[in-house]
């Protein structure tokens, strides 16, 4: 497994405990209830577990096994940005509507914010993954690195 | 591909199976005249989909597939890939029966089969991801 794919899964795998202990407290709860606040957990549920486990997951374990230009895997960059803008989206997503709402409430922003960030770690790894969606190895090899 | 990772997917496919059936009767409530509690069943149809099938999927997958614990022992603990299926299982089915009746015939008896649901499937994703943490690696 190249290094990246080490830290998308791995962090996936965080993002998976945090998921699943979420949903666990939010399905405890509809049974017996014992904290209405967790209801605020419910974006972080889903958040953690469609893009922090699913999506990471996936992505990692694309830069692994997509066909590589001989042994490169070009523009690496762009994965990489992908898994920290991913994880700020995330992250920003999550923890939104567990912060104060002053008068000018910053939960809209900090959500906006996080979906943009969300949206360019795919922009960008949607840009490394495209060359490497070819028949053969050697097939434009002449890509810049 | 090893024995635990074939229950992981041909139950998956079961899951998915199911999942479309639960989103059928969800679209047709109003179109076939189906019962009220019907609709108590979306959080179920989620679920069947994403950790029935979703994550069933991959787990199956990833312990066939992720790199090779050690020589001995390549898929490292077979314990804990069995106790994940089963939790995980277990703790989803308890939830698909419990949760809908919860929803409309409220007991204290069905509150706690949904908070054992939640414990298990918990417990089942902290199987699999103590088994898996220690297999992604570069070799």
């Amino acid at each position: 497994m190249p290094r990246l794919t080490i830290w998308m899964v791995r962090v996936a795998l965080c993002h998976l405990f945090l998921g699943f202990t979420i949903g666990a407290l939010l399905l405890a709860h509809k049974g017996i209830p014992f904290a209405p606040w967790l209801w605020r957990l419910l974006p972080a549920h889903m958040e953690f577990l469609l893009l922090g486990w699913t999506l990471q997951l996936a992505m990692g374990v694309a830069f692994w096994i997509l066909p590589r230009f001989y042994t490169v895997r070009p523009r690496a960059w762009l994965a990489w940005s992908a898994l920290i803008l991913l994880n700020v989206g995330v992250m920003l997503v999550a923890l939104a509507p567990l912060l104060p709402t002053p008068l000018l409430s910053p939960i809209v922003p900090l959500t906006l914010l996080g979906r943009g960030a969300e949206m360019m770690a795919v922009v960008a790894f949607a840009l490394h993954a495209w060359p490497r969606v070819k028949a053969i190895a050697l097939e434009g090899a002449n890509l810049q690195i | 591909m090893p024995l635990v990772t074939r229950f992981f997917i041909r139950s998956g496919l079961l899951y998915l199976i199911a999942a479309l059936l639960t989103g059928l009767l969800l679209a047709g409530q109003f179109a076939l005249r189906l019962p009220p509690w019907v609709t108590t069943l979306t959080p179920v149809y989620f679920h069947l989909f994403l950790v029935g099938w979703v994550t069933q999927l991959i787990i199956g997958v990833a312990y066939w597939m992720f790199p090779k614990w050690s020589r001995t022992r390549p898929r490292g603990s077979t314990l804990l890939a069995w106790g994940c299926y089963v939790l995980l299982n277990l703790g989803l089915l308890l939830r698909v029966v419990a949760e809908p009746l919860q929803s409309t015939r409220p007991s204290v008896g069905l509150g706690w089969t949904i908070v054992l649901a939640a414990l298990l499937q918990w417990l089942g994703g902290v199987a699999f991801v103590l088994n898996t943490w220690s297999r992604v690696k570069e070799r």
